[in-house]
Parts: structure tokens; C-alpha cells; sequence
């Protein structure tokens, strides 16, 4: 698809305004991150002195990122994202993929009712059931641990729903030919079904990954150790350590938790479009 | 007589099964117990996602409405049930209501502001051919980033001396503000950060509809003489986006609904209650102030109006799609 059905061939005053309006457009939506990689460049005096330069007079960088790398325990936060991100996508993956086999290839009693309740858990919004969780985690007694930070996305609702929607446009044969060869059916899910819904899983993956790299709310009320905080509560805890007087290090350690998913998403940007729409971009 | 009798009763859990199945099946039992043993395992491949799904989602679902009805509060060894006092004290409460209508008006910024300039910077990127990747990249970048991060290079930008909002506004001559501690200029601005992050996801949503929109529309209205861009964009472009558009706005108002970093990070409801919106109090009363009750009772009021806005989605997509 060459996506060209509005396109005609502009006029060359029509393609110079253009382009003109998506640059300022652009360059307006980046400020926030030109202006947070510059800051985390500059010296405290400088930052203070306040000047429109984006390039610092006197390069503070390296002190800056190394602060942010030793003061703030970045490397510790990011870490934690890692591991957090990690465990829920796997057991996710491992929770979700076989429901969602069941849902698209197998008939039995009480499939439609499975499926109601996926599109009502899809209906739930996480934050509401904070309250409940925060006491299951209590009695579980596993507050303030990676598992407090991991157990309430242990299933997700998007994700059999996505996955159930790509295993219906397998054919049956497929799976027919697989009992004929004597694969059980869990064999089946793991060895047929998932390396063709290969596209699913990658799209799946970016939305589940970034959307825990990104969250606050639950860490919030999940963890209150600093050795255990994901990124983005790291971030806030540093900031109101330092309330304001080290700038230039807040603004490396800011940058440096935006870095590694904007990196991902230029090298593969058609795949975080789809896998951030829910599919609804291919 | 029983033979013609079971036949009968194996075809109707047939048809009623969906009647894939079209070949006549001589004996009924070896079916019947490949239907017992599909249905074992199926029930086996999905047990772990609905014991999840039951604890996870439908135990805390119900949870919630139950803990709404008592006065509990964390810690406290004894609740008792209370009714419906909780929706009573939170809708009679100022700082609730402060909190549902900021988060209303932040909505009602939020939603045109992405959806106009979504489609606009989406109907720009597809007028041409050039640098389409580009620019489709660079505006969806804020849609990735981690918010709270971002939100801290937003108080740099709007600090009220060194912030480069104000430098600009000084240097072309215009009046200052203390954007973030300013009871009249908060909630715009956080306003402003959450158009600035969901704009992309606008654009990307706009430019997937735009590529939906059928050749042969554009040829005909070429025929009837609409050759000017603007012409084409009145009455194909535009009337085409409609299901797409209405998508949008219930998915951008559902985040808008949603936000809780940006008030969290930068102005913790305040000055005053001028930037409360309802997650974060949600959030203070049920985890600082340790009201679970009256937290679950806001959380029930959030749940309705997100379930709400949600099932007006479902109902327009139903329409375009079927997920079949």
C-alpha cells in the first residue's frame, strides 16, 4: 500500500507551506526534549544565569551523567524497570497465549462467557482497583517487593484479546494438521500457533513494556524502598531529594529514562505504531 | 427408535455450537467424547488466565464497591457499613467537586486541542509525499516518552525566571506568569503538557483512517469536478473520518481522564485545589490519607464515567467493525 489516495502532486507553494507548518509543528513538540538535553549539559551558574544558548558555554556534561549514574541511583532504577518489565511480559505471555488459543481454535462450554469476561476486564480501568490490590498485596504480604510491582498485570486482558483475534485468522488446517502429527495441544500453542502470530507478539511486547517502563501510579503504591523503584518513581524521588538545586543531574537522569524507549521507537517505528494503537496501524 | 432420537440431539449441539462441523457423524459417543476432551483442554489452557482474571480483576472489581459501602480505613481493626454515606460526603465535599470539574474542563481542553491539531498535522503529513516517516516520527515521540521525566522538563521550561516560556515571553515583550503556581494558569497548563503528549496518538489514529478511505471516492468526486484539495477534503476526506474521528475523541478523553503523572510530578493538586484531578485524589485519599472507603468511593464514581465513555466507543466501533 502505497497509502497515496489523497495525495496529488502539490503545487510547489502548496509543498513549501507544507512543510513549513509540520517543521514549526515538529520543532514545537520537541522543545521539552531540546531544552531537557541542553540543561543537562550546562553547570548549575549557567543553568541559573538563564540564556536562550542551547549549547552550554562551559560543558558540564560528563559531570552531570555521572551524577545522574552515582547520586541518583539511575542505573539501580533502570535495572528495576528491566526486571519489572521482563517478569510481567513473560508471565503475561505465558498466561495469556494459551486462554487465547482456547478462545480462537477450541470449542467448549462456557467460551463465550471466558470471552465476556476478558472484554469486561479490558473495560477496567487498573487505577480503580488499587484500593483492593494494595490489600491483596498486604495480605500476601508481599508489598515492597518486585512481586508487588509485577502481580496485578499478570494477565491482561488486551493481551488475549489481541491474541485471540490473530489465531482466528489461522486457518483451522493448520492446527488440524498439527493433531494429525500427534502435537499435544499445548505443543500446538507454543510450537504453531505463536511463531506465526509472531506479529502480535512483537506488537504486544511494545505495549506492554512500555507501558510499565512508563507507569507511576502503581509503583507509587506498590514500593517505598528506593532499591526497588522503577524508573519514572526514581525520577520524582530524586527530584523532591534535590528540590530543584542540582538541575543539570535531574535533567540527565530525565533523559536518560526517556532515551532508551525514543531510541527503540525510531529503529523500529512501524512496529511501536501498531503495537502502541492496539493494532489499529499497520 | 433411540437411534433417530440421539442423531437429533447431536445435531442440535451442533447448530447450536456454530455448525462448523458438516460431515455426518455415524456414532455419536467417539464425537461426544472428542468434544470432553477438547473442552478439558481448553479449560486446562485457560485456567491459569481465569484464575487470574477472577482475582486480579473480578475479586478487586467487586472489592471496590464493597469497601465504598464501609468507613474503613486502612489499618483500622473494624469497619461496619455505612451505605451510601461515602457518595454522600465525597459529592458534598468542595475538594471532590473541585477535582471532577478540573478534570471535566481539562477534558474539555484536552479532547479538541489533540483532535484538531491530530488531524491537522495528520492531514498535512498525507497532502504530500515527502518526509512522511519523519514527520509521523518526530510528533509521535512525546506519546512515547515517560511521562514523568517529560514532566520534569516541563517545570524547567515553565519556571518563572530561568524557564525558557518566560525568557521567550520577556524577550518579545509580552506579560510573564508563574505558570505552574498560579491557580488561574495550572490547569491549562497541564492541559497544554497532556495535548502535547496525545497529539501524536491523534495523528497515528488519523493517518491509519486516512489510508482506509477507498481510491475510487477521491475519482469520483475528481469526476464531479472537485479537483481542488480543499473541495476534495470537504466532501470525501472529512465525511470518511467520521467513525475514526468519534474513536479519538473517546480514547482521548479516556486518557485525559486518566492523568495522574503530570499532576502528581508538578503541582500536587494545587495552589489550592486548582489542579486536583480526580486520580490523584483517588490516589491522596486512598493511600496518604488512608480513607479507603472514601477513596473506593471515588473510584467507583472514575469507574462509571470511564465504563461510560468506554461502551460509547464499543457501541460506535460495533458498527465499523465485527470481531469475528
Amino acid at each position: 500500500m502505497s497509502g497515496s489516495n489523497s495525495t496529488v502532486r502539490l503545487a510547489p507553494a502548496a509543498a513549501i507551506l507544507r512543510h513549513t507548518v509540520l517543521l514549526v509543528s515538529g520543532a514545537l513538540v520537541l522543545v521539552p526534549f531540546v531544552w531537557m538535553v541542553s540543561l543537562s549539559l550546562k553547570p548549575p551558574g549557567e543553568i541559573f544565569r538563564a540564556s536562550f544558548s542551547f549549547w552550554p558555554a562551559e560543558f558540564h556534561g560528563v559531570e552531570n551523567y555521572t551524577n545522574a549514574l552515582t547520586e541518583a541511583p539511575l542505573p539501580r532504577y533502570m535495572a528495576n524497570g528491566l526486571i519489572v518489565c521482563a517478569l510481567i511480559l513473560v508471565l503475561q505471555i505465558l498466561i495469556c497465549v494459551p486462554c487465547a488459543y482456547a478462545l480462537a481454535k477450541l470449542r467448549f462450554p462456557g467460551r463465550d462467557l471466558l470471552f465476556g469476561m476478558v472484554l469486561v476486564g479490558l473495560l477496567l480501568p487498573h487505577q480503580v482497583l488499587s484500593l483492593p490490590l494494595f490489600i491483596l498485596g498486604y495480605q500476601l504480604g508481599i508489598l515492597n517487593t518486585y512481586a508487588a510491582l509485577v502481580f496485578p498485570y499478570v494477565v491482561s486482558p488486551f493481551g488475549i484479546f489481541l491474541f485471540r483475534q490473530f489465531f482466528k485468522t489461522i486457518p483451522d488446517d493448520v492446527v488440524h494438521a498439527a493433531r494429525l502429527d500427534g502435537l499435544s495441544e499445548l505443543a500446538i500453542v507454543w510450537k504453531i500457533m505463536l511463531p506465526i502470530a509472531l506479529p502480535a507478539l512483537i506488537a504486544f511486547s511494545i505495549f506492554s513494556v512500555v507501558g510499565h517502563w512508563n507507569d507511576l501510579f502503581w509503583p507509587l503504591i506498590a514500593v517505598r524502598d528506593q532499591s526497588l523503584m522503577p524508573p519514572p518513581l526514581g525520577i520524582m524521588a530524586f527530584k523532591n531529594e534535590e528540590a530543584g538545586s542540582d538541575y543539570g543531574t535531574l535533567m540527565a537522569a530525565s533523559t536518560l529514562v526517556v532515551a532508551p524507549l525514543l531510541i527503540a521507537f525510531l529503529a523500529a517505528q512501524k512496529w511501536f505504531l501498531e503495537g502502541m494503537t492496539g493494532g489499529a496501524v499497520k | 427408535m433411540s437411534e433417530p432420537l440421539a442423531h437429533s440431539s447431536v445435531s442440535d449441539k451442533r447448530s447450536r455450537t456454530g455448525g462448523v462441523r458438516t460431515f455426518p457423524s455415524p456414532t455419536a459417543s467417539p464425537a461426544r467424547r472428542r468434544a470432553s476432551t477438547e473442552a478439558l483442554a481448553a479449560w486446562t489452557l485457560a485456567g491459569p488466565a481465569v484464575f487470574f482474571l477472577f482475582v486480579l480483576f473480578f475479586l478487586p472489581g467487586i472489592g471496590v464497591f464493597v469497601i465504598a459501602l464501609t468507613d474503613w480505613q486502612f489499618g483500622a481493626r473494624s469497619l461496619s457499613f455505612v451505605g451510601f454515606a461515602n457518595f454522600g460526603e465525597v459529592f458534598a465535599d468542595a475538594g471532590f467537586r473541585a477535582s471532577l470539574v478540573n478534570t471535566i474542563t481539562y477534558v474539555l481542553i484536552i479532547v479538541p486541542g489533540t483532535v484538531v491539531l491530530g488531524l491537522l498535522i495528520a492531514l498535512l503529513i498525507e497532502s504530500g509525499r515527502s518526509l512522511r516517516a519523519f514527520y509521523r516520527a518526530i510528533h509521535f515521540l512525546p506519546f512515547m516518552a515517560t511521562l514523568t521525566a517529560m514532566a520534569v522538563a516541563w517545570e524547567a521550561l515553565l519556571h518563572p525566571t530561568i524557564g525558557l516560556v518566560n525568557l521567550t515571553l520577556v524577550a518579545i515583550g509580552l506579560p510573564t506568569a508563574n505558570w505552574l503556581g498560579d491557580e488561574n494558569t495550572a490547569l491549562p497548563v497541564l492541559a497544554v503538557i497532556g495535548i502535547w503528549q496525545n497529539l501524536g496518538y491523534a495523528m497515528v489514529l488519523f493517518l491509519a483512517g486516512l489510508k482506509s478511505i477507498p481510491q475510487d471516492l477521491y475519482d469520483a468526486a475528481d469526476v464531479d469536478g472537485a479537483d481542488i484539495w480543499l473541495d476534495r477534503l470537504r466532501t470525501v476526506t472529512l465525511p470518511m473520518l467520521g467513525p475514526v474521528s468519534m474513536f479519538v475523541v473517546i480514547v482521548v478523553a479516556v486518557r485525559a481522564f486518566e492523568s495522574f503523572d503530570t499532576v502528581k510530578v508538578l503541582t500536587q493538586g494545587g495552589p489550592g485545589h486548582a489542579s486536583e484531578a480526580l486520580l490523584y485524589t483517588l490516589y491522596r485519599e486512598s493511600f496518604e490519607y488512608l480513607h479507603a472507603g472514601y477513596g473506593a468511593a471515588i473510584a467507583v464514581v472514575f469507574l462509571a464515567i470511564v465504563v461510560t465513555l468506554t461502551l460509547v466507543q464499543a457501541r460506535v466501533v460495533d458498527r465499523k467493525v465485527h470481531y469475528q
